[in-house]
């Protein structure tokens, strides 16, 4: 046994990388959001980004859902029946890619919800896009995606803007995870809640990533969020990658000055 | 060489009322609706002596269709006899010399607002329907651009988010009329405002029938043999009307769409939505000759 445990070849990473960006560049009019930005997670990572505002990482999370397209760069995905560059999809193929594979959690509930719609709904309606048409199986797996957000299920088919925000964002997160993607994508989903409901929240998180080793790419500014989270830390500053590492790394040996000055900012 | 010689003698309006480039207009973009069952065509809608929301989308097509040996029929929510129906009808026949009637079974050309005439059409009538709001998207996507992505798609999902939310707030589908519906398996459209008891009369019918919005400027036709299927969840079957039992109180009729007629009682009485069917149903009873057509519903059931 520990012979043979001797002659194991040790254990490299061999697993390619989920998700692949690279040398995305995005100007707005003479404003330079993202400058030859490279990104990459591995499957059942998470890759946290911070930042201060203005930094580019929401519009780096926004070229991740597709909602925006670069002046130039390459982005692939590692998944059967996706070769290629993802920006040069057509709209039909972005949309059914967005709501079937990826999925995203915004800071403001109102980008991510119907809030005419009942919580329950908002789920299905994921479900919907992606072919199901049985009411019975909606409900079922609306209420499981729920329940796996820890979300009360006796409230499931209140409207959302009745809804607490820490709520809301449970109701965002089944939402995403409806389809059980192959990516989360986190814009600050805890900024705006409470120190106690944030901790709730990310409580949830931390446990849907144990339990579905889902690859998460989570934004905030918040260095609290992002060391409970993440296991990889992009630090961005005016458009670029300053620095990038393990979290740990980052935290305890910040090597770049303007990572340095964040992290000793922290209260 | 005067004036006169060189132009046409004077009328008081072009044949059919519309002028002959807004007929040929309307006459492409209908030949295009029937190519693409179910899909909005938009038109340059015009001005006609009736306010906008009164019927002015069906009234250009069936101006558009009219011709002398034409017989007309115009319908308000099954009656005959409202005074939108005959004035309408009375300005189609003032307007083209065609023939006016009541009569299902005589006329060649229907327009009607919210009903579909309880007698089986035949191939060689039209019927037109107006329509108030022709985009079925619209209560998901208040965006017209991105409806009309959505279109382009075939992106519907949503829609069953509405019968979802019905069922969940009501136990039931709510939706009682222009309930939308798939045309040839590829769009789907409002079908105006007709009772969910008349949309299957739709489903491969042997008529042609056009849908048109004067305000929204829109047109699209569902061409006879035509799938137009309900929109409904694989285990929620499609459920018209729970008409199947009531019994006219003048006619006598059982088993077609009723009016709920409210009585001083705090009851209510019913009575046939079309009436023009009531009405031959009682000549008829009196003994006279009246010939009535074959119904799409036998024993209040649509047969398959």
């Amino acid at each position: 046994m520990t012979a043979a445990l001797a002659l194991r070849a040790p254990q490299l990473m061999t697993t390619p990388p989920l998700l692949t960006m690279t040398g995305v560049s995005r100007r707005y009019g003479d404003v330079v959001a993202l400058d030859d930005v490279s990104a990459m997670v591995y499957p059942g990572e998470v890759l946290g980004i911070v930042g201060e505002s203005g930094s580019g990482k929401s519009t780096l999370l926004r070229m991740m859902n597709l909602e925006d397209t670069p002046d130039a760069g390459d982005y692939r995905l590692a998944l059967p029946d996706l070769p290629g560059n993802l920006f040069e999809l057509d709209r039909f193929a972005r949309r059914m890619l967005c709501a079937t594979r990826i999925g995203i959690v915004y800071q403001n509930p109102h980008l991510g919800l119907l809030m005419k719609n009942s919580s329950s709904g908002n789920v299905a309606e994921r479900l919907l896009i992606a072919g199901e048409r049985s009411f019975t199986a909606l409900r079922g797996r609306a209420r499981e995606a729920l329940d796996a957000s820890e979300f009360p299920l006796e409230r499931m088919d209140a409207r959302p803007i009745e809804l607490s925000g820490g709520m809301q964002q449970r109701v965002q997160l089944a939402k995403a995870i409806a389809l059980e993607p192959a990516l989360l994508l986190l814009d600050e989903p805890t900024t705006g809640l409470d120190v106690s409901v944030q901790a709730l929240v990310l409580d949830t998180l931390k446990r849907l990533q144990r339990d579905r080793a889902i690859t998460m790419v989570i934004v905030s500014h918040d260095l609290g969020v992002i060391r409970t989270m993440a296991d990889r830390v992009m630090v961005m500053r005016r458009g670029r990658v300053v620095e990038q590492g393990l979290a740990d790394q980052i935290f305890q040996d910040p090597q770049h000055a303007y990572t340095q000055q964040l992290v000793h900012a922290k209260l | 060489m005067t004036i006169a010689t060189l132009t046409k003698p004077w009328e008081a309006f072009s044949y059919g009322f519309l002028d002959a480039s807004a007929k040929r207009e309307l006459r492409r973009r209908m030949l295009k609706a029937i190519a693409v069952p179910g899909c909005q065509m938009p038109y340059a809608s015009r001005e006609v002596p009736m306010a906008r929301g009164w019927g002015t989308g069906g009234l250009q097509v069936t101006l558009t269709l009219l011709k002398p040996s034409s017989v007309v029929k115009v319908i308000d929510q099954g009656a005959d006899d409202s005074v939108n129906a005959a004035s309408i009808r009375s300005f189609l026949s003032k307007v083209s010399g065609a023939a006016e009637t009541w009569d299902t079974l005589a006329a060649t050309l229907i327009q009607s607002r919210h009903r579909i005439p309880e007698e089986r059409l035949r191939a060689d009538q039209v019927l037109v329907l107006q329509v108030p709001n022709p985009e079925p998207l619209r209560p998901v996507e208040p965006n017209m651009s991105v409806a009309r992505q959505m279109h382009a798609d075939a992106d519907y999902g949503r829609l069953w988010l509405i019968l979802y939310e019905q069922i969940v707030r009501s136990g039931r589908i709510m939706q009682g009329a222009s309930y939308p519906a798939l045309v040839n398996g590829r769009h789907v459209m409002t079908p105006s405002p007709i009772p969910r008891w008349d949309l299957p009369k739709l489903h491969m019918a042997q008529h042609l029938t056009f849908l048109s919005a004067g305000r929204e400027k829109r047109l699209y036709a569902v061409p006879p043999f035509t799938r137009v299927d309900p929109l409904v969840f694989s285990d929620v079957p499609y459920k018209v009307e729970d008409h199947a039992a009531l019994t006219c109180h003048r006619s006598g009729v059982t088993g077609y769409f009723m009016n709920e007629i409210p009585q001083g009682s705090g009851g209510s009485v019913f009575e046939l939505s079309d009436s023009h069917l009531g009405i031959k149903v009682i000549r008829r009873a009196k003994g006279e000759d009246v010939a009535l057509g074959a119904t799409w519903y036998e024993n209040g059931k649509m047969p398959q």
